[in-house]
């Protein structure tokens, strides 16, 4: 951990808010008012961010390495398509319902997969995308197979503000929620619970010889985490009236977790930067060349992966101390 | 008080044909200072890890302050007051210095469970994580992370954390294991300096830390308890002698 993290988590850090962290909402407004064409690719920025965010809880804080994430994130798309097709088009109450079913899948899944480490684990988190992606390819006559969830019912939010063709409304819509998942996020790793988490990952048998519940705290976590990998996976499903199966495939495991790794692991705001830089890299390399753009990402990340450890933000961490010692 | 604080009665542990644990009879009075010696093999480390849950006994019982725990797991044996430290450092090693030790206080006061406050708020951790400390002079070293720390220090950090849980019962794993000989010193020092109260038994090779810290011995060979007494009865045994210098004498 850097000097700069070190500082303001655990019992001698401070949670104050420090004004660079508004950084983020204060991009977000500028988006809105000077580039509403980016309005919809914002909005997925967003939702990955939050997909990011909640990886980031069990993967960087936790140390519960993951390639299933996406089972969470694709059970809360289709649970919040299914609950606006046959239930009812109210956004809130399809978030919420998303969330906990999501979180639910994530506590029963858990309470198996967390009683084993490394390599199995991985193989398990593996498994369980595998098979929910093989349920939604199958199941038709509820989640419409291959062809997905088309033209997914949406209400006006709170029965006042009707998502507009431009995607005004939704931008906001999901800027409001990540807001609140991040403070959620936020908060926790700045409480005990977060510095105990963050001890399981450190060392799990001194966490045992210490008296700490290391199951159920890891447990915890991980059920919070998928719940907001559900609300996530709600979110982009609202916005683009569309549920279709590559929600759960391993490769977008694998996408957000390379997104977090570019940005920085452990650490809240690599989860900001990391989707940020690399869906606006996508979208740019595909406009520049629509056939190689994948390789463009790749030479991304084998660079940030030599020659920066901690991601973007590790980078700019270490470009910051190199200047204070250069200034005093 | 009559109560033991630590006791094991015919404790037994094989694995497949293999006995490491034969009969062990062993008790800890309160505030003790006991030492656990034997050759390489002995069983020293299974016996430990019996006591402290991360290994199950073939058979026999352990009882801590008078309560059967044979059957509970690791965590409520610390929450019943049984502190260890490892023989090789077991310490949350990126992290600083105070928050190694605070996690464990945290534990013990029960507030490690706890989400929506800032650690930093609960100041009751953080100012005994301090006064701990400062009482091994390691207060200048709180922010350091523990990694940066040298190993001296870092040896003491592992009895910090298992003093912020105010044991009952203390296991010393090889307190001085590593440490160049000019700062073990300062490990005895301290050693000597744990509160009264605590029964601790202190696993160790070095004779000299064995003989100026503990009041009593038990020599574990084979999975048995070979003898216990005094220091000096220890030291005058002929069989003790055998043990550790019998290869010499038979071979």
């Amino acid at each position: 951990m850097t000097a700069a993290t070190a500082a303001t988590i655990g019992y001698a850090g401070s949670a104050r808010l420090r004004w660079i962290e508004l950084a983020p909402w204060l991009l977000a407004a500028a988006i809105y008012f000077f580039a509403p064409t980016y309005l919809p690719l914002g909005s997925y920025v967003l939702i990955m961010i939050l997909f990011a965010l909640s990886l980031d809880l069990i993967l960087g804080y936790g140390g519960i390495v993951t390639l299933g994430h996406s089972a969470y994130f694709g059970f809360g798309a289709y649970v919040a398509g299914v609950f606006a097709i046959r239930v009812t088009g109210d956004p809130l109450l399809g978030l919420a319902v998303a969330a906990v079913s999501a979180g639910l899948l994530g506590l029963a899944t858990g309470a198996v997969i967390l009683r084993t480490h490394g390599l199995a684990l991985l193989m398990l988190t593996l498994a369980i995308t595998s098979i929910l992606f093989e349920v939604a390819n199958k199941w038709t006559t509820v989640t419409g197979g291959t062809d997905g969830l088309h033209s997914v019912p949406i209400e006006p939010i709170l029965g006042m503000f009707r998502f507009d063709m431009f995607g005004k409304v939704a931008f906001l819509y999901c800027v409001v929620v990540v807001a609140a998942c991040w403070w959620l996020v936020r908060t926790i790793v700045h409480s005990p619970f977060g510095v105990a988490l963050a001890g399981t990952r450190e060392n799990d048998v001194r966490m045992h010889a210490i008296g700490a519940p290391v199951y159920r705290r890891r447990l915890a976590a991980y059920t919070i985490s998928t719940s907001l990998a559900g609300t996530a996976g709600a979110l982009l499903t609202q916005t683009t009236q569309f549920a279709g199966l590559s929600v759960l495939g391993v490769e977008l495991s694998g996408e957000v977790l390379v997104m977090l790794v570019l940005g920085g692991v452990r650490r809240i705001y690599g989860a900001f930067v990391g989707p940020g830089v690399y869906i606006v890299a996508k979208d740019y390399l595909a406009k520049q060349s629509p056939e190689y753009w994948y390789l463009g990402i790749g030479i991304l990340l084998i660079l940030i992966v030599m020659f920066a450890r901690g991601g973007i933000l590790g980078l700019l961490d270490r470009g910051l101390a190199r200047l204070k010692r250069v200034r005093t | 008080m009559s109560g033991l604080a630590l006791e094991t009665r015919a404790l037994c542990k094989t694995f497949g044909g293999l006995t490491v644990a034969a009969n062990i009879e062993f008790r800890l009075e309160p505030g003790a200072r006991h030492a656990l010696i034997g050759p390489n093999g002995a069983g020293k480390t299974t016996f430990v890890n019996m006591l402290t849950g991360r290994l199950a006994p073939s058979s026999g019982r352990i009882l801590l302050g008078g309560e059967d725990v044979t059957g509970l797991a690791p965590e409520a044996r610390v929450k019943r007051g049984l502190g260890r430290t490892f023989q090789i450092n077991t310490l949350f090693r990126d992290m600083s210095v105070l928050d190694n030790v605070a996690l464990g206080v945290a534990e013990r006061l029960g507030i490690a469970g706890r989400m929506w406050r800032a650690a930093s708020a609960y100041r009751e951790v953080r100012d005994e994580a301090m006064e701990l400390l400062a009482r091994l002079g390691l207060a200048d070293d709180a922010g350091v992370r523990v990694l940066d720390l040298p190993y001296g220090k870092q040896r003491l950090v592992e009895i910090l954390i298992a003093l912020g849980l105010k044991p009952k019962v203390l296991l010393l794993d090889e307190p001085a294991a590593g440490v160049p000989s000019l700062e073990s010193e300062r490990i005895l020092e301290v050693l000597d300096s744990l509160p009264g109260d605590i029964a601790i038994l202190i696993i160790e090779h070095d004779m000299d830390v064995v003989f100026r810290f503990a009041k009593r011995i038990t020599v574990l060979v084979q999975g048995e308890v070979l003898c216990e007494g005094t220091p000096s009865e220890i030291a005058a045994d002929r069989r003790v002698h055998e043990v550790y210098l019998g290869e010499r004498q038979h071979g």
